[in-house]
């Protein structure tokens, strides 16, 4: 059954290349995909014992033990859900496109079929490939379908995903042959076991460091990892509205979600030997790539920034090594999801009906854009991480998680160790989000109302249930995170065993 | 059935099929290559009802192996000519335009009738387990593609072509004698399995075994189009009619690889030697992976473009001939290097004919070959474009194509082998492979068709059908590669081609 998830998709992308009414037949997919998403994370109420339900594989070359294996626990479930949501609300909210109607829905689709593929994937070949999927109808989008330089930053952001995905596969590939002999195996659910059973050291200590460091340079290169971040500004600047949603709001998460599947639970050594270094890259996405943000002059592009700088706390909460500090980085996930594919569509809006998003051209816009106003303050203030949102929650974890790594020293007062200085470094980033944020809404929505605009009206009533359904995303999460952190937890639970196994 | 019979058959097709056409001139010329495709078609079924289990000891059998490789191979060459036949028919309209022909169309046969010995020659090399049979063959094939490089000799870049790989064929085929009388001084023996162990039992004359060993690698450099053996592919492939240089590229590489891998395995049997000869194929195919990536990047001819294309993907290939011999801490190999060359040649054999294929449709509507052809191909021709579309993935290695799990296949052989230095270059290579095969990709979707050329691109049916049968195959052999892996693995007697080390 799990397979429909991805099989919804590609019909959905088949209907619309071939030109059958391509809008409606993406709509259509992408809203029984929902309904899919929703009925599978409804079977998890019901205890169960095992971690992965609704399993299903076949194999592909059983030679090297490599099969399409697919299931869920808690965490895919939360990336398949949120994928849904944003698939469809990046479709519903997409303005149409000038030419070729079919080939550009058919490539959103085709996007939206590689994550749920990836991220149901158990086996690590699919999981890798399936994220491949986003390639060539990400060229396509951007090229063809793009905003100002869209051939730049065509090449830029698929030479930097190609490069980025060797690297992982290369990382991949140490990892499958450093395995003892006669274990080698795709198989996450038989490398979870087998790590059980070798107590955190299934791959030899020895060459945990080099796997690491290499998945983590080929995810970081996906996730926009400082410094290897500089195509997501101009990809997402450049990307029509729905393909920007799709990858800064899902595509951009499967590094993260990548290495909380494989590398954090199968290299715990090599995590360890690298987490100062992650430290040093982070720091440098939050503070670094947070004052570049401030200096934007154009809403797109600053979006994009905020959403590289973003990624820093999700490493943060990666790099505590605990289960508080990994559910938060997992949560974040979903509402960082959730947060910036509305600020997207609010951006996307805005750059079709007036044309520009340089922020010195806007103001006032609340006085003929109420709702528009009220979505957009919803999404920001849910990015700043104000409380009652969901981003609010999960960055709260992240902080405690990452400021609990390392015992507090209560002798001196600034005898912090590394990990605590990365938490008060990215506190200072809460800052830096709020300034942009806050002067971005000031500068768009209020102040004097341009004359040019006096005619504009408020966002098409089509227009608004699916950034009424983002915000509600982000404040049912914000008030009960309770429900996706039960949900969450078995997925980060072997991170937190094999530390224990170590100790 | 005996194996022997297949090589038969096929050079009889050759000549019967000249023949007819010498005496039957009223026939249409197309009915030729029509009756080659089904021969060899037959050919090719009758390859699955080889008998290979049943054979005794015959005294062919001292130069002519019926392993599963060769097998492979022959059934690869048979595949090639096929594609190349139902191509060149395409391709008629251009040969008419250059060959003279005095009778309308006079000539034009014998552009189908020549590929049938080439292919013989192919075959006859997948089995080649003698040194002079080694030769023989070769020669067989390199000598009818020096007519089929110059065919359309009204047009001054075939005849180019045509010299260039002339001289440089001639030297590649005077250093393979010089390293065969090598060998053959060393050892009295011309049969790869008697001069191993003869080989191994030399006293102090290594330096003398390296030598001829690599007097054969120069030759065996030039089939495969390996760095610094290279100089002659741009211009060749450039000047050559576009079925042909398809042939060249697919062909002539595959065979050049299976005797490349079995000659290894025999001076691979002097221990002394096995550091030295690493070396060189890890120097080789670093050069070859560097120049042909980074060549290709300027390009803006298409067939120059696939050119250097193929030197990269021999560099690929060759990565998995250098992790043949693993470095210090490596572990056990993932696939037999035999297997991985098998599978990515079948890959690159798939890809590389569509896109040759493609670029013949477009050809014929306005002449030349660069990629500014491909302009707005989207609009001209939705099924066409997104056919290329799928080769031009395929060949840089996009996940679900056959040429991703090629790579895949390469790199955890790289990995397995611990030669970190190959797998590096081999990353950067990728990323420049994305830019050039996406240029072709951009001019396909992104640009405008050309003042003039906004016509609907018409296909005939045999043409369109073998199109799509062939993309269609990459996607699928890209999900589930293992019938590919069992048409080697399965196809006959274990081969032994460097599958013990």
């Amino acid at each position: 059954m799990l397979y429909l998830l991805v099989l919804i998709p590609i019909a959905g992308a088949l209907a619309s290349m071939l030109g059958v009414k391509p809008r409606q037949s993406a709509l259509l997919a992408s809203l029984a995909m929902l309904a899919l998403s929703a009925f599978l994370i409804a079977g998890f109420a019901a205890p169960a014992p095992e971690k992965f339900r609704y399993l299903a594989s076949f194999d592909v070359v059983a030679a090297i033990d490599l099969k399409m294996l697919v299931g869920l626990d808690g965490l895919g479930a939360m990336m398949v859900l949120l994928t849904s949501i944003v698939t469809v609300c990046a479709i519903q909210l997409s303005p149409q496109p000038k030419h070729s109607e079919g080939a550009y829905f058919g490539s959103l689709m085709l996007i939206s079929a590689g994550c749920q593929g990836a991220f149901i994937s158990l086996d690590l070949f699919f999981l890798y490939a399936f994220h491949e999927l986003a390639l060539i109808p990400t060229f396509l989008l951007i090229g063809i379908w793009g905003h100002g330089d869209r051939i730049q930053a065509a090449w830029k952001i698929t030479i930097y995903l190609a490069l980025g995905s060797f690297v992982l596969l290369l990382g991949l590939l140490g990892l499958y042959v450093s395995l003892p002999a006669g274990t080698r195996t795709f198989d996450l659910t038989k490398l979870y076991a087998l790590q059980q059973g070798a107590g955190g050291a299934l791959i030899p200590v020895g060459e945990q460091g080099w796997i690491f460091l290499t998945l983590l340079i080929g995810f970081g290169i996906l996730i926009s990892l400082f410094p290897f971040h500089t195509w997501a500004p101009t990809g997402y600047a450049a990307a029509p509205t729905p393909a920007a949603m799709l990858h800064a709001g899902v595509l951009k998460k499967f590094g993260l979600f990548g290495l909380l599947r494989i590398a954090y639970p199968l290299l715990p050594q090599g995590a360890q030997a690298y987490g100062n270094l992650l430290l040093w890259l982070l720091a440098g996405n939050i503070l670094y790539v947070g004052l570049v943000t401030i200096a934007q002059r154009r809403l797109d592009q600053m979006l994009g920034y905020s959403s590289v700088m973003h990624m820093g706390y999700i490493f943060l909460g990666l790099a505590s090594l605990n289960v508080i500090g990994q559910s938060g980085a997992a949560l974040l996930l979903f509402a960082h999801g959730l947060s910036v594919a509305a600020l997207l569509g609010v951006m996307g809006d805005l750059r079709e009906r007036l044309g520009t998003t340089q922020m010195e051209d806007l103001g006032g816009l609340a006085r003929v854009m109420p709702n528009l106003c009220l979505f957009f303050g919803l999404a920001l203030f849910a990015s700043i991480g104000l409380p009652g949102f969901a981003n609010f929650a999960a960055e709260v974890l992240v902080f405690f998680g990452a400021f609990g790594a390392t015992p507090v020293n209560v002798n001196g007062l600034l005898n912090f160790s590394p990990i605590q200085w990365a938490v008060i470094v990215a506190l200072w980033g809460v800052v830096i989000s709020a300034v942009y944020m806050l002067r971005a809404f000031r500068n768009i929505f209020f102040g004097p109302l341009r004359d040019a605009h006096r005619q504009q009206v408020d966002l098409a009533p089509a227009h608004r249930w699916p950034f009424a359904l983002l915000a509600a995303g982000l404040l049912v999460v914000g008030f009960y995170p309770k429900a996706l952190l039960e949900l969450i937890k078995p997925g980060v639970q072997p991170v937190a065993t094999t530390k224990v196994a170590q100790n | 059935m005996n194996p022997i019979y297949l090589e038969a058959a096929v050079v009889v097709l050759g000549l019967v099929l000249l023949m007819a056409e010498a005496f039957a001139p009223k026939v249409e010329k197309k009915t030729f290559a029509w009756l080659a495709v089904a021969g060899l078609l037959l050919v090719l079924a009758a390859t699955f009802f080889v008998d290979t289990a049943g054979l005794g000891k015959a005294a062919w059998q001292r130069f002519y192996a019926v392993d599963a490789a060769a097998m492979f191979f022959k059934r690869f060459a048979l595949l090639t000519t096929v594609l190349v036949l139902i191509m060149s028919v395409e391709y008629v309209p251009v040969l008419q335009r250059y060959i003279s022909g005095t009778p309308q169309g006079g000539g034009v046969a014998e552009f189908f009738c020549l590929p049938i010995f080439t292919c013989a020659g192919l075959m006859w090399m997948a089995s080649a387990i003698d040194l002079t049979m080694v030769f023989v063959s070769l020669e067989l094939v390199t000598i009818s593609f020096y007519i089929l490089v110059t065919f359309t000799r009204r047009r001054g870049d075939s005849l180019e072509a045509g010299v260039k790989y002339l001289i440089l064929g001639a030297l590649s085929t005077g250093f393979l004698v010089y390293g065969i009388t090598w060998t053959y001084g060393l050892t009295g023996q011309t049969a790869l399995a008697k001069i191993g162990p003869a080989l191994a039992a030399l006293k102090d004359q290594d330096t003398a075994i390296f030598f001829a060993f690599l007097l054969i690698m120069v030759a065996l450099g030039f089939k495969i189009a390996a760095v610094p053996f290279q100089l002659w592919v741009p211009d060749v492939y450039q000047g050559a009619p576009t079925p042909i240089t398809a042939f060249l590229s697919v062909g002539s590489k595959a065979a050049g690889f299976i005797v490349m891998l079995r000659i290894l395995d025999v001076f691979l049997s002097v221990p002394a030697l096995v550091g030295r000869i690493g070396q060189v194929l890890v120097l080789c195919a670093a050069a070859t992976l560097i120049y042909g990536n980074l060549a290709a990047l300027p390009q803006t001819n298409f067939k120059r473009l696939l050119a250097y294309s193929s030197i990269a993907h021999a560099g690929y290939l060759l990565i998995t001939v250098a992790s043949v011999l693993p470095q210090a801490g490596g572990s056990a190999p993932v696939l037999p290097a035999g297997e991985t060359i098998a599978f990515y040649l079948a890959g690159y054999l798939l890809m590389t004919l569509l896109s040759f294929t493609v670029m013949v449709v477009v050809a014929n509507y306005a002449p030349g070959d660069d990629i500014a052809h491909f302009n707005g191909l989207h609009q001209r021709s939705p099924f066409l474009a997104a056919a290329l579309l799928i080769a031009m993935a395929s060949l840089a290695g996009v996940p679900f194509t056959v040429g991703f799990f090629g790579k895949f296949y390469v790199f955890a052989g790289a990995v397995a082998a611990r030669s970190w230095l190959l797998a590096a270059i081999g990353v950067v290579s990728v990323g420049a492979g994305f830019y050039y095969y996406f240029k072709v990709i951009r001019a396909m979707y992104f640009q405008p068709p050309a003042p003039g050329q906004e016509t609907p691109v018409l296909l005939a049916q045999p043409t369109k059908l073998v199109i799509g049968a062939l993309a269609a195959l990459i996607l699928l052999l890209g999900v589930f590669p293992q019938p590919a892996l069992d048409l080697y693995s399965k196809g006959g007697r274990p081969a032994p081609v460097a599958q013990t080390r």
